[in-house]
């Protein structure tokens, strides 16, 4: 079988073509697990219930959504774990010592961009070395930073308005649902509708001849890695309220679930292609799973199993169906 | 000749003097340090790390890396005590057979993944560390295998001694021997590193580049299974989060050693150096009295400046190829 080489600037449209996306298959899987649930629960299927267990997964979807750019650079960030525990971390330490909560807040955000910056400006400066192995030593320093702070302590006894990020609502929608919703809706525009999204793509397929094209690479790499820490800042919020307390090994295991999200959205883990949308229906397909084989108590040690497994083969996947994979790729 | 040059040449003097160096300064803080009971201890600590260092070496020789090391072998740790907890009459060997046999179909797995499935290293290991350590947790329904419920024999695998060294003194050597030999004398181990050091020549020189990824994955497995018999039989406890993390000491020994993470270039003798630093470092830090929260951030940090310094000397050893060549 022989695909078709002549490269247009708009393929003519297909309806065949246009129901073998990746993402019919999200949408499809979505409404198995949302059936799965309502089979296993009587409680599950509930309008209320469905809106609020958005509430239980959103917090780290927000590292998600910069972590597509990441992936579709052909790079991982696998320190974010940490950088949500750091930024949390400091910012509960700051309050505790008498700083103004949301000054507190403000300065957690601005860690959490440092701690990105910092993983950006280790990759670009030493392009030998891949961000698996700078993501992995610096996800070792932030946590045992977040360590020095706080010790084995807890630290917590926020003011009362802080708990509104995690579980207050606005017009009968969790508040988070109405943030996560906004910013996806950013980032689809930065992908998809902006030259800044364009030149993520042409790096992502081909690093050396976006850098001879003029792309700025290294100032792309280090906003993308920059935005990633910021937005495990703001995970960090989101997280810290919902809990009201934060100990240095918060968040742990994190940048499994979000790889495995970004992955199973059908993001080429070699870098170039995916789309936002598919990270973002993988975001509620993986949320509703784990929050219906909560409702029937599931153990957490199966939920691990079945998110690794869930990773392994959303990679595998694509290498097994035929005509795509090795025989090049389809844009 | 660079500087950076030269210390590419002497990188296993250099690692040397510099252990020289550290524990002089913690001996001249700390007089406990150089006494005999102390290197005992350290060697015995050291052990487990050292072997698993020469597994992940042959991994990151080949451009790989391996995550799911520390869950493989709890999971093999796991499996081998709640044996013996149930047939306590059971022959040490036998348990530490089992554990080997459960941590190298853990590698295998992992390395048909990565071999065959062309999942990236990176992703395969973290998917499986997670499903390996939540096997852990199943198969032992959360609960621990305490010290008593292990047979004398079992925990004296750790505690044992011939010739006055400890036993798992003893297994870290005949490893590293038969590594040695394997890496340097035979033609599957110098295949390994053609493979890390140029994936596509290797494949036209007709080396199948998945059957030796497949092969250090299960060999670095194999080692993990070891590992954990050990690891259990040492602190005479096995529980669903045992050695969570290790894998970084075991990676960060390797970078230490001089094991490039671009793959293609490692050495047994620099593992070797590299896991006795962090050794001394792990043993050390608490007899100067640094916090113990001090020292996952210390133990980072190191990673990285081992990994820049690589690069560093690296680009000087390029360099200096380059001006050979134009002269």
């Amino acid at each position: 079988m022989m695909e078709q080489r002549v490269i247009l600037s708009r393929r003519p449209f297909s309806w065949k073509r246009f129901f073998l996306q990746w993402e019919w298959m999200l949408v499809i899987l979505f409404f198995l697990v949302q059936a799965l649930n309502s089979l296993l629960s009587p409680y599950y299927l509930d309008a209320d219930n469905l809106r609020d267990a958005t509430m239980t997964f959103l917090d780290k979807a927000f590292i998600v959504l910069p972590m597509v750019l990441v992936m579709i650079l052909g790079d991982i960030d696998i320190s974010v774990a940490s950088t949500v525990a750091l930024s949390s971390v400091v910012m509960a330490d700051l309050y505790t010592m008498g700083v103004p909560m949301p000054v507190a807040m403000v300065i957690a955000l601005l860690v959490g961009s440092l701690c990105g910056f910092i993983n950006g400006l280790l990759i670009v400066k030493f392009k030998e070395l891949s961000s698996v192995i700078v993501t992995l030593s610096t996800m070792i320093i932030y946590r045992g930073i977040a360590y020095m702070i706080l010790e084995d302590q807890a630290a917590g006894k926020f003011p009362e308005w802080f708990s509104f990020l995690g579980w207050g609502y606005v017009g009968g929608v969790p508040f988070i649902l109405i943030v996560f919703a906004v910013f996806a809706f950013a980032f689809t525009l930065l992908l998809h509708r902006t030259t800044f999204g364009r030149y993520v793509y042409a790096m992502g397929n081909n690093m050396t001849a976006s850098r001879f094209s003029g792309v700025q690479v290294d100032k792309i790499r280090i906003i993308v890695f920059t935005l990633t820490g910021l937005f495990a800042a703001v995970t960090a919020l989101f997280l810290t309220s919902r809990m009201g307390s934060t100990r240095p090994n918060v968040a742990t295991g994190y940048e499994l679930d979000v790889i495995a999200m970004v992955v199973l959205g059908g993001i080429s883990t070699s870098g170039g292609r995916g789309r936002m949308i598919g990270a973002i229906l993988a975001v509620f397909l993986v949320g509703y799973l784990r929050y219906g084989l909560g409702l029937v108590n599931v153990p957490a040690q199966l939920m691990l199993v079945i998110i690794g497994l869930l990773l392994v083969f959303a990679v595998l996947m694509p290498k097994l169906r035929p005509g795509t994979g090795k025989s090049g790729r389809s844009v | 000749m660079q500087l950076s040059a030269k210390i590419a040449k002497f990188r296993e003097l250099g690692l040397l003097g510099f252990i020289v160096v550290l524990s002089v300064f913690i001996q001249l803080r700390n007089p406990n340090f150089l006494t005999l009971e102390n290197i005992n201890d350290l060697l015995t600590n050291t052990a487990i790390l050292s072997i698993l260092a020469v597994g992940m070496m042959l991994v990151i020789v080949t451009r790989g890396i391996d995550l799911s090391i520390g869950a493989t072998l709890a999971l093999s740790g796991m499996i081998a005590s709640m044996t013996v907890k149930a047939y306590p009459s059971i022959h040490p060997l036998l348990a530490i057979l089992e554990g080997t046999l459960v941590g190298t179909v853990c590698g295998a797995l992992l390395g048909v993944l990565v071999a065959r499935g062309g999942v990236l290293p990176i992703i395969a290991t973290l998917g499986m560390m997670n499903v390996y350590r939540g096997l852990t947790f199943m198969v032992s329904d959360g609960k621990w295998v305490s010290a008593h419920e292990m047979p004398d024999s079992f925990k004296g695998i750790a505690t044992g001694s011939a010739f006055g060294i400890n036993t798992l003194v003893l297994i870290a050597i005949l490893i590293y021997v038969v590594m040695f030999y394997f890496v340097n004398y035979t033609r599957t181990g110098r295949q390994i590193y053609a493979v890390g050091s140029n994936p596509e020549s290797a494949q036209i020189s007709g080396i199948s580049n998945a059957r030796i990824l497949w092969l250090v994955y299960t060999i670095m497995g194999g080692l993990a299974g070891l590992s954990g018999v050990l690891w259990v039989s040492k602190f005479a406890s096995a529980q669903g989060d045992t050695a969570m993390g290790y894998e970084m000491s075991v990676i960060a020994a390797c970078v230490l050693g001089g094991v490039s993470i671009a793959g293609g270039s490692g050495k047994i003798s620099g593992v070797i150096l590299g896991s006795i630093l962090l050794g001394i470092l792990n043993n050390a830090l608490p007899l100067i009295d640094v916090s113990p929260f001090w020292q996952t951030a210390i133990q980072g940090s190191i990673i990285l400046v081992a990994v820049i310094v690589n690069v560093l000397v690296k680009r000087g050893v390029d360099r200096n190829h380059l001006l050979r060549r134009s002269i």
